[in-house]
Parts: C-alpha cells; structure tokens; sequence
C-alpha cells in the first residue's frame, strides 16, 4: 500500500513492539511493587519483566536499522530522527532539574541536622538548633571533590573529544579512526562507570536517612544510569560499526549516541560543580 | 485559513490506500494516526465512566450529613466494614477519581484522541513522524490504567487502595500509607508520564516538520497550534513528576529522606515539585479545549477566527507563563509574604491572554452567519463556563483570599468550572463536531441538543452550590460535613441526576449514529468549515494525501 504514495514520509508497517513493551513494562514494574513488599514471586516477575523490555528495545531498534537500510530513511525521516532525538535529550535535561532542585532545596535553606556514626538527627526545636543550620549537615564528612570526582571530571571530558573524533573520522569515511575512536570513548565510560562505582563503595556515609545522602546518590546515580545508558548506545555503535552500517553521508545513530553522550557529560559538569565542589564547600573531606 | 480547502482538492481520490489489515494486526499493531486515535477515544470513553461512577458514589455519600454508605462499600471491594475503612474508602475514591478523569479520561481524549486524529489532517500529512511510537504512547497509556485500577484491590496502609489525593502529597503517601497500593499509583503515573511524554515528541515533531507545502505556522488551524503549545508543556513538565514521584518512591523502599524531616527532607520540596509538573497540566488539559472550541466557533460563524495570530500566541503566552505560577497552588505552606506577591501578580497576568481568548471568540461571532448546531451549542457552553471557572480564579490568585478559600469547595467548584465543565465541554464539542468525519455518519441533532441542555443544567446544579459550600467552609476531600452544610450538598447531588441523564443522550446518540446514523459527504458543516479534513471523505481513506495537498 505504501507503493502508491508520492512523498518522502515513511508510513511504519503495523508492529507488534509497542504492545509488547508496554506489557513488559507492566511486568517489570508490577513485579518491582511485589517485589519490594517481599512478595516471594515479585524477584521472578521482575526478572521476567527486565528481560521483556530490554527484548523490545532489541527487536524495535532492529526493524528501525533494517527499515534504514531499506531505504525508508529519506532525508525528510532523518530529519524527523534528529527532532526527536534533541526533544528526548530535552526532556531528560527536565528530569535531572528535579534532582537538582532537591539538592538546591536541601542546601540554600538548610536544617539543623546532626550527623554522627551513619545516623541523621534532626535538631530543629532543640538547644544549639540555630548553630546547625549548615550545608553539608553538620558532622558529614564529604566526598573530595578534587580527588576522584575531578579524574572523572577529566575522563568524560576526553571521552567527549574522542567521541568527536569518531564523528570527524566517519565522516571523512575512515571507518578505523571511527572504530577506533569509539573503543576509546566507551572504555573511557567504563573507566567512569567504575570509578564511580568505587567512590560509592567508599562514600562515608550511607545511602539513605539524611536529605545530603538522598539527593547525593540518587542524582549522581540516576547521571550513572544515563552513563551506563549512553555506553550502551555507544557499543551498539561500536558493533554497527563493525558491519559497515554507516556512511559519511548516513549515520544518524551515531549521531544520536553522540548528542546523547554530551548531553551526558553537561550533566555531570553541572553535578560535578553544584554538588561535589559548591554542594560540599566547607565540609570536612573524608580520607 | 480561509483558502486551504479551495486549494486542497484531488486528495481523497486514492482508493488504492484504503486497503486495511486484518483485525488484530489493525486494531493491536498499529500505525495508523487514525487508529490509534479511534482507540484512545474508546479507552478514554471507558476510563470516563468508570470516573464518572466514582463521582457518582461520593454525590451519594454526600447528598446528607453523616456516612451512609462508605463502609458497606468498602466491605463489598473485600476490607472491613468499619468506619474508619469506609474513610479510606473514601479517600481512595477521590484519588482515583481525580487521577483517571485527568490522566485516563481527557489527556487521552483530547490529545491522543482527537490530537492523532486531526492533527496529522489539518497539516496535510500522511500520518504522524512516528507511528509505531503513536501506539506504545497508547498501550503504555492503556497498562498504566490497569496499574491503577489495580491498586484500589491492594493494601494502601490503611485499608485498600491509595487514599492519597490525586496530588500524592507527602508524608500520607510516605509514612502515611505503607502498602503496595501507592506503589502502584507512583508506577502508574511512571508509564502514563512516559506515553504522554512520546507522545509529545511525536506531536511537535509531526507539526514542526510534517506541513504541507505552503502550510506555514501562521497558516496551521488553531486546534493544530494548541497541540503544539500542549506537547511543550508535556515535554518539559512531565519528566520533572516523575522525578519528584521516584523520590516518593525511594522514600517508601530505599530509606532516602526526601520528604523526611527526620532526615533534613522537605515535605514542601513534593509540592513544589508536583506543581512544577501540576499547573502546566491544568494548561495541558485545557489548550486543545481552546483548539477546539476555536475551530466550532468559526465553522457554525461561517467566519475565520477573528485575531487568529493573536489567538496562537494568546497560547503560547498561557503556555510560557503557565510555567512560572506554580506555587499558587501552595499559598497555605507557609511561604513569606513577597513571594506570595510574587506569585498571585504572576498568575493573574494569566488573565490576559485568556481574556484575548475569550473576546476573540465572541469577536468570531459577532456579525457571523451563526447556526445552533450540537458542536456550537458546546462551544458556547465552553465559553460561558470557562469564565466563570476564569473568573473564581482570578479570585483564588489573591494569595490573601487563598488563605481562607484554600482546600475548600470554592476550588472544588473552581476547578470543576474550567475543566469538567470547560474542558468535558470542549470534549463534546470536538466529539459532535467530528462525528460525522469519523464514522461517515451523521448524530441525531435532537439528541444532541438535549444531550447538551440537560448536561448543562445538570453540571450547574452540581456545581455552582459549592462556591457557596466553599465560602461557608466546607473543606474539600472530607466524606462527612455540619449539619449547616446539607442543603447545598444535597442540591448538587440532585444534580448529578440531571447529568447522568445527560450521559444517557450522549450514549444513545453514539450508538444511533455508529449504527443508524445518516451517511454524510465530505463536508457536512458546508462553507464555514474549512480546515483541510473536510475535503476528505467521511470517514477518510486508511491513508490520507499520498498526494500531498497544496495550500495556497
């Protein structure tokens, strides 16, 4: 039926990925409810569940490459691509405002917090309230900025060029630069992505109780998340790569993994800045 | 606006396009904008009545003083038949009244459905940008709504269900209600968020990159702007909500301290969040309204628009300062005086565009070749109902006034005045007004006249009493009241009769017109309708322009 139309646009063939996703996240977050009210099958539907959604992300991506190769990506689809991905990266960038906004919260108008051997107790209403009104909460130790955050600083800021240099190297049609800078970019995200892990295990303090710890680790891992995210994209590159599925003139999943990856990067240079240097000023510095 | 249609001819010949798959392929695959579209009017028709249902137990509950029927009710759904159940019972049926009207009721209906359905046309487009994106928006839509019904048969912490208030607040939806239930409204809302989210990306891609040939954004039908200025608010404002609903969600499992005071959170943070994300949805809601009615005012005028360029930014103004109001919503916290200034001038500079909305459309009017059809009578209803919803709240802005007002039925009466009697009636506009387009086939006029005089008697009765409930004091969200308070209550649960009675038309019309209704050409409305799906056929061919029109 698509043979008779006389314009650019590509009407999708009917798919069944949408209503398998959506089912599969019904199973994945219906187990996560069972599971973390300790119901004995919850493990099971979630570890049923993950699979499913990461299935269709799989096989829906898979008919998005065969329909490129089809040709079903004219100029005008690419475009549509490109729009799309920049308003996903736009909505993104409004998520991570709201974990900022917890930490602004959290530190502009701080409360009298007392922290000692892993234990928040808030004070408000007690002797010596006044005196605690501090940020970081008084008696927490904090992660040094300038110990292991700055390399990580540093190792997304070079992924971000050598991921760049993968772009300049495809699109003079050098597919060994292109390959080659892309191993370097995602092992530099890996590199991170330990580090990070690192830094979590050895955080002095704990993931939860006091508002520091909360918005710390849930903004710093919702950013890993993203990390682990973009390496993902970056290596399902790495593999098209491989298999020739880029040109210089048609390559707008690479392009997409690219932006997606800088985006990534700003975020960390706004938590690195607001939350490791400014977040933690003043602050005895743990190690 | 005027000349699109003149230009627009040759584009409904294609019989060739009008080949269509086999049921399940069609109805549970698709790709198609109008599919999809037909499928989120269906779902959000049912998700209406079942909200519908639940408004209709609390007018019971309420029509006298005391509890009268809450704990048997609560017995029957399988809890205890107590009080303080029944009380739960309660509270979970205001919540999931609140969230199914808003985010499985008009968010699908006037966005997913008429939105997908109309948009795509009046650009002189094929389909939307991505239309396997188009139908996860719908199915993860669909899966959220299960997610929720589900909780009202699990355990909230207090009885079952989640008696949180459509806002979620904190501490009754941390420590306050411990079990899975709230758990389920927070995923819920997760996949809902996301759809909708999709959704948008589609939406603004499709407009920005899809127009025909000569259709440039000054030329794009206001319905299609109001889309556009909505997908905006969606796309910005949703991902903030789940940020702020995955901090409840690690507050109740993971031991964060958020909204925990014990641990230094702010159970104001939650507000100030959820409003981040609550105000631009009352816009989210209400713009294709404004779309709508704008489109009906100019076809049954026989005039365009007047002020259209005015009427477009009129929106994006709304859109724009709609998102620097939010704490309106939160006047009561506690917050210091300037910035109550603040935000009581902010939100009545909301007021103006409004107001340019609102006087364009009688500028529309005024000296136009007017005829009283179903889809105008709504309209008309939109913009008399709509100002008074505008009016009260220009009322509640006032920081000062809020303090007493806050929480009380005047909001109830408020609100209800700008989106169950502004936005519903923008709803029924859009249904009569594109009926005919839809299905090929005619409604019954007398049915529909009489759908929207008792409708609109009927949401009056309901109504307007509680501005006078509120200015006496009657707190909102409470299953029992003062002797004092009766007679007004009483009253407005008369009126939901009325209403019902109302809905009876509405049903029996759907059903006349899919099954007995009047076959129609292409262009029922005749000179005044003029966007670009009335030069198709009715109902158009499973894929439309594959010529692509021209507009001159």
């Amino acid at each position: 039926m698509a043979g008779q139309k006389h314009h650019d646009y590509h009407l999708v063939e009917p798919s069944i990925w949408p209503l398998i996703g959506s089912l599969a996240a019904f199973i994945m977050l219906g187990g996560g409810v069972m599971a973390m009210h300790a119901v004995p099958a919850g493990m099971w539907v979630l570890g049923l569940g993950i699979p499913l959604v990461l299935a269709t992300f799989y096989f829906w991506w898979a008919d998005v490459v065969r329909e490129a190769h089809a040709g079903d990506h004219t100029p005008v689809v690419q475009l549509h691509l490109r729009y799309g991905m920049l308003l996903f990266i736009a909505s993104e960038v409004m998520f991570f405002v709201g974990w900022f906004w917890a930490w602004f919260d959290f530190s502009l108008f701080p409360t009298a917090l007392q922290f000692a051997d892993g234990a928040t107790t808030n004070m408000i209403g007690q002797e010596g309230a006044s005196a605690l009104m501090q940020w970081p909460p008084k008696g927490m130790e904090v992660i040094d900025a300038f110990d292991l955050p700055l390399i990580n600083t540093l190792i997304l800021l070079c992924s971000g060029t050598t991921v760049t240099w993968a772009h300049h190297a495809l699109l003079k049609g050098d597919r060994k630069g292109l390959i080659n800078g892309l191993w370097l970019t995602i092992l530099l995200g890996l590199l991170f992505s330990s580090i990070q892990l690192f830094e979590y295990m050895h955080a002095p303090f704990p993931f939860g109780g006091s508002n520091y710890s909360s918005a710390f680790f849930m903004a710093t891992g919702f950013h890993g998340f993203h990390v682990i995210v973009g390496t993902i994209f970056l290596i399902v590159c790495l593999i098209r790569s491989y298999k020739g599925h880029f040109t210089p003139q048609q390559h707008f999943g690479f392009e997409a993994a690219a932006w997606y990856w800088h985006f990534v990067d700003v975020v960390w240079l706004f938590l690195f800045i607001v939350v490791y240097v400014w977040g933690g000023w003043g602050a005895p510095v743990h190690g | 606006m005027t000349t699109i249609a003149a230009d627009a001819d040759h584009a409904h010949h294609d019989d060739h396009a009008d080949h269509k798959p086999g049921f399940f392929v069609r109805w549970f695959m698709s790709t198609n904008h109008k599919d999809i579209g037909t499928l989120y009017l269906i779902f959000a028709i049912c998700a209406g009545i079942i909200g519908s249902a639940l408004s209709g137990l609390m007018r019971l509950e309420l029509a006298q003083e005391g509890i009268q029927y809450l704990p048997h009710w609560a017995a029957m759904l399988g809890g205890e038949e107590t009080d303080t159940a029944g009380k739960h019972f309660w509270n979970v049926m205001i919540t999931a009244h609140g969230l199914i009207m808003v985010f499985f009721m008009v968010m699908p209906a006037i966005i997913g459905g008429f939105g997908n359905w109309f948009v795509p046309i009046m650009i002189g487009a094929p389909d939307m940008a991505f239309p396997r994106m188009n139908n996860i928006s719908f199915w993860l839509t669909f899966v959220a709504f299960f997610m929720l019904f589900g909780s009202m048969f699990v355990s909230g912490g207090s009885g079952l269900g989640a008696g949180t208030g459509w806002t979620v607040y904190a501490p009754l939806s941390t420590s306050g209600s411990t079990g899975p239930a709230v758990d389920m409204v927070i995923f819920s809302l997760h996949m809902a968020g996301a759809a909708s989210i999709l959704g948008a990306i589609n939406f603004i891609t499709t407009i920005f990159n899809m127009r025909a040939p000569g259709m440039t954004l000054h030329k794009m039908p206001l319905f299609v702007w109001s889309v556009l200025v909505t997908a905006f608010l969606l796309l910005l404002s949703l991902p903030v909500l789940a940020a702020a609903i995955t901090m409840l969600l690690t507050d109740r499992n993971f031991g964060t301290a958020f909204y925990d005071a014990a641990g230094g959170g702010d159970p104001v943070l939650y507000q100030h969040l959820f409003w981040f994300f609550g105000h631009p949805e009352v816009y989210i809601m209400i713009l294709p309204g404004f779309g709508i009615v704008s489109q009906v005012v100019s076809t049954f005028s026989k005039k365009p628009v007047f002020g259209y360029l005015g009427m477009a930014y009129a929106m994006v103004a709304i859109g724009v300062v709609g998102f620097i109001v939010w704490a309106h919503h939160m006047f009561t916290v506690g917050m210091r005086v300037d910035l109550k200034m603040y935000f009581t001038a902010a939100t009545m500079v909301i007021a103006v565009p409004t107001g340019i909305k609102i006087f364009s459309w009688l500028a529309t009017m005024w000296g136009g070749s007017l005829s009283f059809k179903t889809p105008m009578l709504w309209a008309l209803g939109f913009i008399f109902m709509f100002t008074v919803g505008g009016v009260t709240g220009v009322v509640l802005a006032n920081g000062g006034v809020d303090q007493n007002l806050h929480d009380t039925y005047y909001v109830v009466a408020h609100f209800h005045y700008v989106l169950s009697l502004g936005a519903v009636f923008a709803l029924f506009a859009g249904f009569y007004y594109w009926i005919p387009k839809m299905s090929g086939r005619m409604y019954s006029e007398w049915m529909g006249q009489l759908h929207f005089w008792t409708f609109f008697i009927g949401v009056n009765i309901v109504f307007f009493p509680q501005h006078f409930l509120g200015q006496q004091g009657m707190p909102r969200r409470y299953p029992d009241y003062a002797h004092a308070f009766e007679y007004w209550h009483h009253i407005s649960s008369l009126g939901y009769l009325v209403v019902m009675v109302g809905l009876l038309f509405f049903f029996a019309n759907v059903f006349y017109t899919l099954f007995a209704g009047k076959k129609v050409g292409a262009n029922p409305w005749g000179e005044g309708a003029t966007t670009l799906e009335w030069t198709l056929s009715s109902p158009p061919p499973y894929h439309q322009f594959n010529e692509l029109p021209r507009i001159a």
